[in-house]
């Protein structure tokens, strides 16, 4: 066995592994933060609650009715979504007049009651969703041995992510929606229907955010608090990245994973501060984050 | 000489005047209706409950210091109330500090911790802001839950009360009561004189329209740290006063929803009032206190409200009277 700085290479990649898949839900996290608060000028608290909706519909989809994996990744962040759709028409679409910061109120409050309702109805002990049959065993490379669905989670979210910044950056309806990010009113004199725009483009966000659940759900069991935590180390990244652009957002997601995954190898104590660290540091060379426009 | 005198007599005289008009009479009637009401409280209700809402009602008027007056929302104060709490409960049990030096040690390091964090997160504005502070919050979480000293998931526990200067006893609930009145009297005095010094004055213009105040040549940054500081300082001190009470200092004092409950607290009260943190600061904790058999629903009832309190009334409670009676809370 050959070791690299004392460290044995199984330990060495299994952490880096560990790393890139919570990097994966980082980026796919603060991709959807990003893109809401491009349009909505409101931080969305509710995300990891929203996250947790998405593993918890997985589980119920195959637990009530028997819907597979598969299924679920098509089918949660769409039920999820649509229960943000219907947050945004009723609640926040009637604060977007007012500052910013009663948005990040609302969706903290909104946050609370669904995490306490999870909690209440389902316990703190987290329930066991099974790895979907295709992707059990995994595969030994010689370096370190990968478990699939860890492979699936890391490609799965570069493709969602990928995806996202083609439809954003292309497509006519991204355009239309950076359009709207600049000059709503402007992009409303041209006949767009910009509140349905910001209802859907919250709809989406929210959906990313359940995926990311739906991704999580074998990785970790699924559990009413998993979102709360995760939040706001998301909020570090963003700050860190900055908003202004949706590569930023995935590059920062998944390289603030890595260093997590380095840091949890040579340094364990510190692997739960080291992105809020970072953040201090970024803060003081670079205030407006790495990728962001200095309004 | 006699001339003198007389013309100086007379400036006193005009000085008062202009002092009378600094704390409205309405403010007065209020702040001994509270005295009182703090006086007689133990002799009605259980004296533990009281000091909770007291340290409660501190840790909110410290926060709308920064968020009502100084526009600025800090979604990370458990930092600032939780570290105290730790450092005031370490001081009196294992370095056996009298109660009023743990407390003040408490309170320093809050002090410091706010100087540090604020400089940093006053670097962004608005939502970032919030967001950063949020953050530095969490590390300071997983701080407290590793550190040698804080004694992880269990806390520290049977924090002993020990003697004030030595002296008196602090053990009868009683006894403890009137010192954390007394204190938490202080913080709201001092609050209040805060809000309505020259430097209140320069804050309420950075919060109604920081551009401008940046061009009248004010270092906006400075005054925005400071507020983050005295903010941070008295929040230090509720929760440095807190531990002593409970005898217990534990991660819930530093989790984030700590820091959700004095935005709570200060919203449903009414942010920018004088009065109404402490309204919000009693109604959350007594609601706590009756639901506490029904778990889970704490949380749900505390996330209703919030969106109640911002979907219907911003103003608050006292926000909203202030309104009817058509003067300042």
């Amino acid at each position: 066995m050959f070791e690299l700085l004392g460290i044995p290479p199984q330990a060495l990649f299994g952490q880096l592994l560990l790393g890139l898949i919570n990097g994966s839900f980082y980026a796919i996290l603060s991709l959807g933060l990003a893109i809401i608060f491009g349009l909505l000028n409101i931080i969305n608290f509710t995300h990891g609650a929203q996250y947790m909706m998405g593993a918890f519909v997985a589980w119920m989809l195959l637990n009530y009715l028997g819907v597979p994996y598969w299924g679920a990744l098509l089918i949660a962040p769409v039920v999820v979504g649509a229960t943000g759709i219907v947050l945004e028409r009723l609640l926040i679409s009637r604060l977007y007049h007012l500052d910013h910061l009663y948005g990040l109120l609302l969706t903290f409050g909104l946050a609370l009651v669904i995490t306490g309702l999870f909690r209440n109805y389902y316990g703190i002990s987290g329930l066991p969703y099974g790895i979907p049959a295709q992707l059990s065993g995994g595969q030994n490379l010689g370096f370190m041995f990968l478990p699939n669905y860890r492979g699936w989670v890391v490609i799965a979210s570069l493709v969602v992510c990928i995806s996202t910044w083609f439809i954003i950056e292309k497509t006519k309806l991204g355009a239309y929606l950076r359009a709207a990010t600049e000059n709503p009113t402007m992009v409303g004199a041209f006949g767009i229907n910009v509140p349905r725009l910001i209802t859907l483009t919250y709809g989406f966000g929210v959906g990313l955010a359940a995926f990311a659940g739906v991704l999580a759900a074998p990785i970790y069991s699924v559990n009413p608090n998993m979102g709360a935590d995760l939040i706001i180390v998301v909020f570090a990244v963003v700050v860190i990245g900055g908003m202004g652009s949706i590569l930023g957002s995935i590059v920062t997601g998944f390289g603030l994973g890595l260093i997590e995954g380095l840091t949890r190898v040579f340094y364990p104590e510190g692997s739960a501060v080291v992105i809020f660290v970072i953040m201090a540091i970024v803060l003081l060379v670079k205030p407006a984050g790495l990728f962001g426009r200095t309004a | 000489m006699s001339v003198a005198t007389e013309s100086g007599s007379t400036n006193l005289a005009a000085a008062q005047d202009t002092h009378t008009v600094g704390m409205p009479t309405h403010h007065k009637v209020i702040f001994v209706a509270l005295l009182v009401a703090g006086l007689v409280a133990p002799y009605l209700l259980y004296p533990v409950f009281v000091m909770k809402v007291l340290c409660f009602a501190l840790f909110a008027c410290a926060f709308n210091l920064l968020l009502g007056f100084g526009g600025l929302l800090s979604f990370g104060h458990a930092a600032y109330f939780g570290s105290a709490a730790y450092v005031s409960a370490h001081a009196a049990k294992i370095w056996g500090f009298t109660p009023e030096l743990a407390i003040v040690s408490g309170t320093i390091c809050a002090a410091v911790l706010g100087l540090v964090f604020g400089s940093l997160a006053i670097r962004r504005q608005g939502i970032y802001f919030a967001m950063v502070t949020l953050a530095f919050a969490q590390m300071v979480f997983f701080f407290s839950l590793q550190a040698p000293f804080t004694g992880g998931e269990d806390g520290i526990q049977s924090v002993p009360r020990g003697a004030l200067f030595g002296l008196i006893d602090m053990y009868p609930d009683r006894n403890l009561y009137f010192v954390v009145l007394a204190i938490v009297f202080f913080g709201l005095l001092a609050i209040y004189r805060i809000i309505h010094s020259p430097f209140g004055q320069v804050l309420k213009g950075i919060r109604d329209n920081e551009a401008r105040m940046t061009s009248l040549g004010y270092r906006v940054n400075r005054y925005k740290l400071a507020v983050f500081v005295l903010s941070a300082t008295l929040a230090g001190l509720a929760g440095a006063t807190k531990a002593i009470v409970f005898q217990l200092a534990s991660l819930t004092d530093v989790y984030w929803t700590m820091s959700g409950e004095v935005v709570l607290m200060t919203l449903l009260g009414g942010m920018g009032t004088v009065f109404g943190p402490i309204v919000g600061a009693a109604i959350i904790v007594s609601l706590q206190n009756y639901l506490a058999t029904f778990g889970d629903w704490v949380t749900i009832t505390q996330g209703v409200i919030f969106v109640i309190a911002v979907m219907l009334f911003r103003e608050g409670i006292v926000g909203v009277i202030a309104k009817w009676i058509r003067k300042p809370l």
